[in-house]
């Protein structure tokens, strides 16, 4: 078929508009790597010289080391807990049918129209209020709110593609409801429960805003930590961070895609 | 539509009969079952007897109860009112996971995580059978269905037939009471679908499992079965034969949807005691009267016959109606000729013709007369 210059002008500029974007959304990530190889003390780009000096020191400063420590307790217990709330909720929502199941699904997902603010200040009031000390489990709380709506998608979504054929044939070749449950139904969910366990994970791990109000000194996790750090100083070792959480975070994904086939949990594929 | 006191008579007689000998050639009994759903009623008042080792087929258009009875008896589902009973011991509130029973779904739901070998062996692990004796079960019950050697697969890595089955193996190796299909061929292409179908009824007659076979595929119901209940509307229109069915449909509900049929405009010429004859053009034929109850003599009636029962008339046949025709398709074995015949018909009349005489003899603008090709037919009041 002859194509018309015109056509092959749109073909070029489309792949030039979508090479544009793609780089305009990696394009903060780079100029962060970029930066945190750079041996001067300065936050600059790009480097003149390179070195690791900054991840040895952001790995070996405190508030960092503690910052981690606490945010690997508070992800823990906030995205295991939103998990089991989330996995509960979602089958209620998914198998049930009940008075008032659309007033609750509006509720469990509007922490995705509250912003993170209001949901710290709320539970630094609350904390306040009961006089609970600003504690990990003020923390873990918010947190949970926050990526509860997450998990509860997830788990949704991996029960929306459960057939539930699957667990009618379970039964009628003998299998009491609890081994219907341990042998097909949780098998089966597993890579939505890992997800939605990773997701919350991550999105715990990286909260600030909220955070910043209902941590202390003592329990800052590190995105506080590294909002504290920056205040004072700004040198390349809050890039070296960026530059490990990203590796981190990739790596872990990775692992779960190739694992689990997270692309098949994110999308609504119906299994045959 | 009106439904015949004739329609629900065939099912709810026979447990009288059954309690007489016994009822040991029974296998599933259901006995004035009625299931809702809100404010629809799915099944009303249905009673129905299976026997040990048939085939029974339900037949219905969608939405006409007959997977909801299916599920009745697998313990998916509870009955509003009424028993249901196997082999004897009545299983109302008996769950699922006790009732022996093997299902095949229409998408066979295998286990995706579990191999072929899993899949099958999935009723006996939940038995806690030994595992040796596991393994040589589902050895047998992968010979029967020919996948020996498929065992290490997973059901994603399977042809469609394989799967399904796959399916059957895993239903018949727990040596069911009852094995339910819920329209187990649908899936399936053409061809395959006609192998399978022979398969399936080899091995169920090989097995002598008790069999209820739920579909909409009228052909598929009248090649398969050894019983069919026609379901319609949440009841039992009829229960026979695949011939009876075909041959003495008890309304116009069961005659339109089992198989193809015209519906001739003819002339109710008198009833004799059981038998009516009626007149279509020149033609006469005798219907059962039965179907006429209170149509008077020289009163139009609906006169339904199968497109084999019509064929071109020769010199000295009685013409039942004149048209032109059509259309002739070409169906291999047979031609199918749609006539314009529109004393007899609104719309097109079907003509089942030898292959060779339809190419032939009758192009499409032809004028042609068509004869009866049998003396007997059914004849409904017009509705």
């Amino acid at each position: 078929m002859p194509r018309l210059p015109s056509q092959w002008c749109l073909r070029l500029l489309g792949g030039v508009i979508v090479s544009a974007i793609l780089g305009f959304l990696l394009l903060p990530a780079l100029v962060v790597t970029l930066a945190a190889f750079n041996s001067r003390a300065i936050l600059s780009f790009p480097p003149e010289s390179w070195s690791w000096r900054w991840f040895v020191k952001a790995i070996a400063y405190e508030d960092f080391q503690a910052g981690f420590h606490n945010g690997l307790i508070v992800t823990g217990w906030a995205s295991t807990i939103a998990l089991v709330v989330g996995a509960a909720f979602a089958l209620a929502l998914e198998r049930y049918e009940f008075r008032f199941k659309r007033a609750l699904e509006t509720v469990l997902l509007s922490p995705l129209v509250v912003p993170h603010f209001t949901v710290g200040l709320g539970f630094l009031i609350l904390a306040a209020q009961l006089g609970m000390a600003r504690g990990y489990a003020v923390i873990v709380a918010c947190h949970v709110v926050l990526v509860l709506p997450f998990v509860l998608r997830s788990v949704y979504i991996s029960l929306r593609n459960l057939d539930p054929r699957l667990e009618l044939a379970a039964a009628s070749l003998g299998a009491p409801p609890h081994r219907v449950l341990t042998t097909v139904t949780l098998p089966l969910l597993l890579p939505g429960l890992v997800s939605g366990w990773l997701f919350a994970a991550i999105l715990s791990f990286n909260e600030f805003t909220a955070s910043l109000f209902v941590t202390a000194q003592r329990t800052q996790t590190l995105p506080v930590a590294l909002y504290n750090y920056v205040r004072e100083y700004a040198d390349p070792s809050m890039a070296a961070i960026s530059v490990m959480y990203i590796v981190v975070t990739a790596t872990l994904l990775t692992l779960a895609n190739v694992f689990l086939g997270l692309a098949k949990v994110l999308n609504v594929e119906h299994p045959r | 539509m009106s439904i015949p006191a004739e329609g629900r008579l065939s099912a709810p007689a026979a447990p009288a009969a059954t309690r007489a000998n016994g009822g040991a050639d029974i296998a599933v009994e259901l006995d004035g079952v009625t299931k809702r759903f809100g404010k629809t009623t799915a099944l009303d008042d249905v009673s129905l007897l299976v026997r040990r080792g048939e085939l029974m087929t339900l037949l219905g258009p969608s939405g006409c109860g007959k997977t909801t009875l299916l599920n009745l008896v697998g313990g998916f589902l509870m009955p509003d009112s009424g028993e249901i009973a196997i082999d004897g011991q009545r299983i109302t509130d008996v769950p699922a996971y006790r009732r022996e029973i093997g299902i095949m779904f229409q998408n066979y739901a295998l286990f995706p995580h579990m191999n072929v070998a899993a899949n099958v062996g999935y009723g006996l692990r939940m038995r806690r059978v030994a595992k040796g004796e596991i393994a040589r079960r589902v050895a047998d019950a992968l010979a029967l269905i020919k996948l020996a050697g498929l065992e290490d697969r997973k059901p994603r890595q399977l042809s469609g037939g394989q799967q399904q089955r796959v399916a059957l193996a895993r239903a018949l190796v727990i040596r069911p009471k009852v094995l339910l299909l819920d329209e187990p061929f649908s899936a399936l292409d053409r061809n395959l679908r006609a192998s399978m179908q022979v398969e399936l009824k080899e091995i169920q007659r090989k097995l002598g499992v008790t069999t209820i076979f739920v579909t909409h595929d009228q052909s598929e119901a009248l090649s398969l079965s050894d019983r069919i209940a026609v379901v319609a509307e949440g009841r039992i229109r009829q229960l026979g034969t695949p011939d009876e069915i075909y041959r003495e449909p008890i309304d116009r509900f069961v005659a339109s949807f089992v198989g193809d049929v015209n519906v001739l405009r003819a002339r109710l010429e008198r009833i004799d005691g059981a038998v009516a004859t009626v007149a279509l053009g020149a033609a006469r034929v005798l219907v059962p009267s039965r179907t006429l109850q209170g149509a008077a003599a020289s009163s139009m009636v609906d006169l339904f016959v199968r497109p084999e029962e019509l064929r071109p008339a020769d010199h000295d046949a009685p013409v039942a109606a004149r048209g032109i025709v059509a259309a002739q398709i070409y169906q291999g074995g047979h031609v199918d000729l749609y006539v314009d015949a529109p004393e007899a018909l609104s719309g097109r009349v079907l003509l089942r013709v030898p292959r060779h005489e339809g190419m032939s003899l009758w192009p499409a603008g032809t004028r042609i007369s068509i004869a009866l090709a049998a003396d007997k037919a059914i004849a409904f009041r017009p509705a």
